[in-house]
């Protein structure tokens, strides 16, 4: 089996990467790494990925870290494979998909992640979830949102009229947000909501979403 | 019709655009925007790039913004012309490399700096650029951030006291699109 997946079912990053397998209707094996234990910090780890992180992607002699770029490279070495996630034979859509996932990259991601963190991980850590922190980020993450309400309303997607990877790397995190009261963020703008509701319900990751659940075993 | 960027010369994303067309040899019209009057947050401007930010570039009736996203789509377009800068491997660097360092470098945390430039420095002692023995849009995306950490940042030394990754930028800051990028910027 080429595609070797290092990771755990339950983080976002690597739920990612299983997401755009599934689109694609690839073989893979899951290698479960226990973070709970620290194993992504420790020395056999680091040489596979020196950031000490999920996944890391082995494919025959080559080891991906950063789960864009694994996405992107196995949208791209399997574009005639399953779903066409990065439109590879139109230059113009293709450029599309690539503005949308920096977007979600540089602009969703750094206002989502904080809030995610401090609602799902902070109690695994013994701590309460830091308001102050949540709702400067919830600021932030309105503003983004308002401009992708803007955006879905006169497209179905964010790339286009097509489902691509700048939707898919969006779906891990926002998973966990609607679990918590930030979800208003998303339900109060229709369009949002409306793309939401259709992008998280793709089979693809429906398959994963049993699996993704922040409890310490 | 020539590109156009808009963005002033001396912003760090910008200048990725220009570096890469540069190194495709694609024409291009630098549309200056004034950050400091905070001219990107104008109305005119947010139907340009709705998050109030350069670089964007028009290519005719094409609208793109995020630099990365526009330096692949031209080392894509151009992909025979000029510097090979794309290939299967080299995007993953690309990515990889990027969000792990900007936004280390803009807020000056020096710990984490020095450690990702630790990481940088192994890698370089594997291969001559980032991707592999190639100059690519990895190494290209660097340089900006690069510069002005050594130059306005003063950190130049953190580059220096490490052997790899010195030669590395003695290396790519020779480029002729470097060089003559520094130029338009009026550095």
């Amino acid at each position: 089996m080429a595609l070797k997946l290092y990771g755990a079912a339950m983080s976002t990053c690597t739920c990612r990467v299983l997401t755009c397998f599934h689109e694609k209707s690839l073989d893979f094996e899951l290698v479960p790494v226990d973070l709970y234990a620290g194993e992504q910090k420790q020395p056999p780890f680091l040489a596979k990925n020196p950031f000490g992180q999920i996944p890391v992607l082995e494919d025959d002699d080559i080891t991906l870290f950063e789960s864009r770029a694994i996405t992107s490279y196995v949208a791209e070495k399997f574009k005639g494979t399953g779903y066409d996630l990065i439109r590879h034979e139109n230059l113009k859509e293709a450029a599309m998909v690539k503005v949308w996932t920096e977007v979600e990259s540089h602009r969703y991601n750094p206002a989502i992640v904080p809030i995610v963190f401090q609602f799902l991980v902070a109690p695994l850590q013994g701590n309460s979830p830091d308001q102050t922190i949540i709702d400067a980020n919830l600021e932030k993450l309105a503003k983004v949102l308002d401009i992708y309400e803007a955006r879905l309303s006169s497209t179905k997607y964010l790339a286009g009229d097509f489902y691509s990877l700048a939707d898919l790397h969006h779906l891990p995190y926002t998973y966990y947000l609607m679990k918590t009261p930030a979800a208003s963020v998303v339900n109060e703008r229709p369009h949002v909501k409306a793309w939401w509701e259709d992008i998280s319900s793709r089979p693809a990751f429906k398959k994963l979403t049993e699996g993704m659940n922040y409890v310490r075993k | 019709m020539a590109v156009k960027v808009y963005g002033p010369a001396t912003a760090v994303c910008p200048q990725r655009v220009m570096v890469c067309l540069l190194e495709k040899g694609v024409e291009f019209d630098l549309v200056h925007v004034d950050l400091d009057s905070g001219e990107q947050k104008l109305p005119e401007f947010l139907l340009k790039q709705p998050f109030g930010q350069v670089p964007v570039v028009e290519d005719g009736d094409f609208r793109l913004y995020e630099s990365r996203a526009i330096i692949r789509y031209y080392a894509a377009k151009y992909e025979d012309r000029g510097t090979k800068s794309t290939g299967l491997h080299t995007r993953r660097e690309s990515s990889e490399s990027g969000s792990k360092v900007t936004p280390t470098w803009s807020k000056l945390s020096r710990r984490k700096l020095e450690k990702v430039l630790d990481v940088y420095e192994k890698r370089l002692s594997r291969s001559k650029y980032l991707a592999g023995e190639s100059f690519t849009l990895a190494d290209l995306s660097h340089m900006p951030a690069t510069r002005y950490l050594i130059s306005e940042a003063g950190l130049g030394h953190l580059v220096k006291d490490r052997k790899k990754l010195n030669a590395w930028w003695e290396d790519i800051s020779s480029r002729p699109s470097w060089k003559k990028m520094i130029d338009l910027a009026g550095f």
